[in-house]
């Protein structure tokens, strides 16, 4: 192996503090990085668009800019990708659908904008549920990602994609996003970091819509210390999305090293319940004991609505989905199927042909519970609900700094395994859904595998806008696990290897 | 009986008025009328994948001006909701409005009514986006376009307290003019800057129960909003009376034939699962800012007929008139201001220059001539400079070509011919023409005085001074 090749499995700090120092070129970093798509690509299948020549091209620019003595960003020359629900100006945005395989976007979101002013080299776009409706990938209209450490089973999702090349060492992270556990179900799964930051944190603009109050965006990397590195890249204030927040952001990289001494964790009792499988849990309590041999007090807090989440994630999350879809109906971009017979029917075929029935089954049931007559039993009860949830935290948060738990109650499933059973799939969401009913920021990372080799996520969850105390759990947490910067090495070998 | 003794008519109008702000109610395109087919036009209201609307903080300001200028309440919170279904012009497919919580409720105007007034309640004023527009091409097609999708409108529902067509048009009349005024929206009705729905609905005298109503759409003039609706109240008194039922229904006024015609019956109707709007955080309006806006508030035309009746002494009708527009108040007031005495600058601006609006300047400010000008054609008047008849050529030709009043009377030679060895010369001879007339007045018959003073003005093209030369001619008649 030599040492370009190598590349690929450095974590984002080193890697960009040797581009900064040029050890390394932009160009070879971003050349390794593609040289390992090539070799896993067609097994994991990350990725819906790559674009090599565009990568080079923009590593390039920055290698030029270094060598001018140019100010450069903090991720100046680091390769990183981009899940497909995200604007980036002229590229393909699909969101995995087919309704939007036709369509370039003819702008950038404000977090792809700042990544590109930081330096980063995109190498495209990543799988994903369609319109990240699910928590499999296996719901993308280009077929499903597979998991780097076991190629039979699922990589989570919806950002299926964005864990799966962190794991897999297509790319040093990637951007993700979590409505109900979208980024952090997939890093568990794939055994990498992700991030869901408090809603509004960052900015959703130019991030297509799913359920607009609970979408929010966040990164996955190999370590705490990566994911931090671009969360404060990405966060801050835009005044093109209303409901961002208008506060300072942190340098959250050096929270990591912190350590727990003096933070009172919650753990929250409904999470240790029926459904928990038994190799997650023994590996979720034992990473909180040792947390505690950290010097950190564990105190148990409730958090008595949590069985009623699911129930209103799903009426909430369908509704804002009904009318946020609505614009795709073949008038102005995307697929348009026919030109015959009346509006009517054009809206119906394109509508049919173009979404896939995961999707069609959340837009049925979001129409459903805002019809006239349904929508106080549905979604005014839901939203009542929604603030008894939030209570529960904040009450919890009376009591902790933060609460850890698992993230799924299951290791990954095998591909195919609950594709026809949707209740069970969202039944699985149980654990992630909380937060974002709640706007609370939550990470997860990994510790530990199932005796099959599968990843398992330990979560931890803030208060609003504590992400800082969240990069010093996870910190302390990665400190004593050894589970830091690994990569799936997908050399034919089973799983469980370790970098 | 009369069919009016027997029926009472009740009418509730929704108007939409567009915000003439100068983007749009969501992002930073500009809401300019007439431009090319989708050049005003951005991601945000073409409603792409992604992008998110932010509240234009001036619309917000126009509406809440519109709000206070009708005597609403403001609520501390307002909220937008979605209002969801598909058509080619609403590029998001939903309509960012607001349901729940309005922006402003619980209003009021007052309608002309005999010599007093009518008050109308509002029972809500509230703020939302505009949809695009259909350009129907050749064969079946249909083209979209976008400059309109996202222009700022309040939607101001009334009371049903309105009875006839004619109190419909005066509401909508009476709005236009509290809206230009605030100046918050151009009153365009030909443009579409102000749009107005009417629910109509019909009961038996003496009934406090409401009958079933129609909506009639596509009233876009005065004249149509009253025949629209005298129509439909024809049409459902005539269907009740036949033994038949009115439907809940909208229906669509077509101007050519006159008559409302079934749009969409009330099972057809659209569901439009409103919900909060979550792209957008609630609307809170301090107190302070409510007061701030409410002080900016230019005097609105009710305190104004006021002012013109008690203060300035014009009558009613005058002070109604001329109080119809802010522009025509302003243009009238500073004739006033420039020394005209306000009963004849009235005359003059309710006359000479209302006539010269309805050519090709529609609005004051489009006139050539300054009210500066119409005071000193009155003040040329009164110091007999110039004939009552002379000043409306003299106003005439200056409403054409912008010159100054005396700079016209002198090109023209228009000023009035006083000077006596001038009127001498004139009136001899015309009585040497007329030796026959002058022998039949000198015989008694007095009455053909008018022919030689007649006679005199044509040859001098009406600038003689009408009261020196009667003295001059029966002087000269007297005298054989």
């Amino acid at each position: 192996m030599t040492a370009t090749d190598a590349l690929w499995k450095l974590s984002l700090a080193e890697v960009a503090r040797r581009i900064r120092a040029k050890d390394v070129s932009a160009e070879e970093a971003t050349r390794a990085c593609l040289a390992r798509v090539a070799a896993v690509e067609a097994r994991v299948h990350s990725f819906i668009h790559l674009d090599g020549e565009a990568a080079i091209s923009a590593a390039r620019a920055i290698d030029a800019r270094l060598a001018t003595g140019d100010e450069v960003g903090p991720l100046a020359g680091v390769p990183i990708a981009l899940k497909d629900v995200l604007a980036a100006e002229g590229t393909a945005t699909t969101c995995g659908s087919k309704i939007l395989e036709p369509f370039v976007s003819p702008y950038d979101a404000t977090c792809v904008a700042r990544l590109k002013r930081a330096g980063a080299v995109s190498l495209g776009k990543l799988n994903m549920d369609e319109f990240a409706m699910g928590s499999t990938t296996e719901h993308s209209a280009f077929g499903p990602t597979r998991n780097p450490w076991s190629l039979d089973h699922v990589p989570g999702g919806s950002s299926g994609g964005s864990a799966a090349a962190v794991a897999a060492g297509e790319c040093f992270a990637t951007l993700g996003s979590d409505t109900g556990g979208s980024i952090r179900q997939p890093a568990s799964f794939c055994g990498v970091v992700g991030i869901k930051p408090t809603y509004g944190r960052v900015s959703r603009f130019g991030l297509v819509a799913f359920a607009s109050s609970l979408d929010q965006i966040g990164p996955l990397a190999r370590s705490v210390e990566d994911t931090a590195l671009m969360l404060e890249v990405i966060a801050g204030h835009d005044p093109r999305d209303a409901t961002s927040l208008d506060v300072p952001t942190a340098r959250w990289t050096d929270e990591v090293g912190k350590g727990v001494k003096g933070l009172r964790l919650g753990i929250p009792k409904e999470a240790f319940g029926e459904g928990l499988d038994p190799e997650v849990g023994a590996a979720v309590r034992a990473s909180i004991e040792r947390l505690a041999g950290e010097g950190a007090e564990i105190v148990d807090v409730e958090l008595p609505h949590t069985p009623y989440a699911v129930a209103t994630y799903y009426v909430l999350a369908p509704a804002e989905a009904s009318s946020n879809l609505a614009r795709y109906d073949g008038v102005r971009y995307g697929l348009r199927a026919g030109q015959d017979g009346s509006l009517v029917d054009m809206y119906k075929r394109t509508r049919s042909a173009g979404f896939g029935d995961e999707v069609k089954r959340r837009i049925l049931i979001g129409t459903y519970v805002l019809s006239a007559g349904y929508y106080d039993a549905y979604y005014r009860k839901a939203q009542q609900v929604r603030t008894l949830v939030r209570r529960d935290y904040e009450k919890a948060f009376e009591r902790c700094d933060a609460l850890v738990m698992p993230v799924a109650p299951e290791p990954p499933f095998k591909i195919g395994e609950a594709t026809g059973d949707p209740l069970r799939l969202y039944l699985s969401d149980v654990l992630t859904i909380g937060v974002n009913l709640a706007g609370l920021p939550g990470i997860s990372v990994p510790c530990g595998a199932s005796k099959a080799g599968l990843p398992i996520g330990l979560q931890i969850v803030g208060p609003p806008l504590r992400e800082d105390t969240l990069f010093r759990v996870a910190g302390a947490w990665e400190g004593v696990s050894g589970w830091k910067n690994r990569v799936a090495p997908l050399d034919g070998s089973s799983a469980g290897g370790a970098a | 009986m009369s069919r009016n003794d027997q029926w009472e008519t009740v009418i509730g109008l929704e108007v939409h008025a567009q915000l003439k702000t100068a983007t749009k109610l969501f992002c930073s395109c500009s809401t300019r009328f007439g431009e090319a087919p989708n050049s005003n036009t951005c991601p945000v209201c073409s409603g792409y994948p992604g992008v998110l609307p932010v509240l234009n903080g001036s619309a917000v300001e126009y509406a809440l001006r519109a709000a206070l200028a009708l005597g609403c309440e403001i609520p501390p919170m307002s909220r937008f909701a979605r209002k969801n279904y598909f058509y080619p012009d609403l590029p998001k497919g939903y309509q960012i409005s607001q349901y729940e919580l309005p922006l402003a409720v619980h209003g009021h105007l007052e309608i002309p009514s005999g010599d007093g007034t009518k008050r109308v309640g509002i029972t809500r004023v509230h703020m939302e986006e505009d949809a695009g527009k259909l350009v129907h091409a050749e064969g079946a097609s249909s083209l979209v376009d976008l400059n309109r999708a996202g222009t700022p409108l309040v939607e101001i529902v009334s009371e049903p307290d309105i009875r006839s067509a004619a109190e419909a048009a005066d509401y909508v009349r009476t709005l236009r003019s509290i809206l230009t005024y605030a100046e918050v929206c151009d009153g365009n009705m030909a443009e579409g800057s102000l749009r107005c729905d009417a629910n109509v609905s019909v009961r038996p005298r003496g009934s406090t129960t409401f009958g079933t109503r129609a909506e009639i759409k596509n009233m876009n003039s005065f004249k149509f909003i009253e025949k629209a609706i005298n129509y439909e109240i024809e049409r459902q008194i005539e269907l009740i009376e036949d033994g038949g039922k009115v439907v809940q229904e909208t229906r669509l006024f077509d101007s050519r034939t006159g008559r409302t015609e079934s749009m969409r019956s009330k099972e057809e109707a659209h569901d439009y699962r409103y919900f909060p709007e979550p792209d957008l955080p609630p609307l809170v309006l301090t107190p302070a800012r409510v007061a701030e806006v409410r002080a900016s508030l230019p005097e609105l035309p009710d305190a104004r007929r006021k002012r013109f009746a008690d203060d300035l002494g014009l009558p009613t009708y005058d002070a109604r008139v001329l109080t119809e527009t802010r522009e025509l108040a302003d243009y009238f007031e500073d004739v006033v201001k420039a020394g005209a005495a306000p009963k004849a600058a009235s005359n003059w601006v309710m006359g000479e220059v209302l006539r010269g609006l309805k050519g090709e300047a529609p609005a004051p400010s489009d006139l050539k001539w300054p009210p500066r000008y119409v005071a000193d054609l009155i003040a040329m008047v009164e110091a007999g400079t110039i004939s009552g008849s002379v000043a409306k050529t003299v106003i005439a030709e200056g409403l054409e070509s912008g010159q100054a009043p005396a700079e016209i009377v002198k090109a023209k030679g228009l000023s009035q011919i006083s000077d006596d060895s001038a009127l001498f010369a004139e009136v001899d001879a015309v009585i040497a023409a007329n030796p026959g007339e002058v022998e039949k007045y000198r015989a008694g018959k007095e009455a053909l005085l008018g022919f030689f003073v007649g006679q005199v003005m044509k040859r001098t093209g009406g600038k003689a001074n009408p009261k020196r030369l009667n003295e001059i001619v029966r002087d000269k008649l007297k005298a054989p």
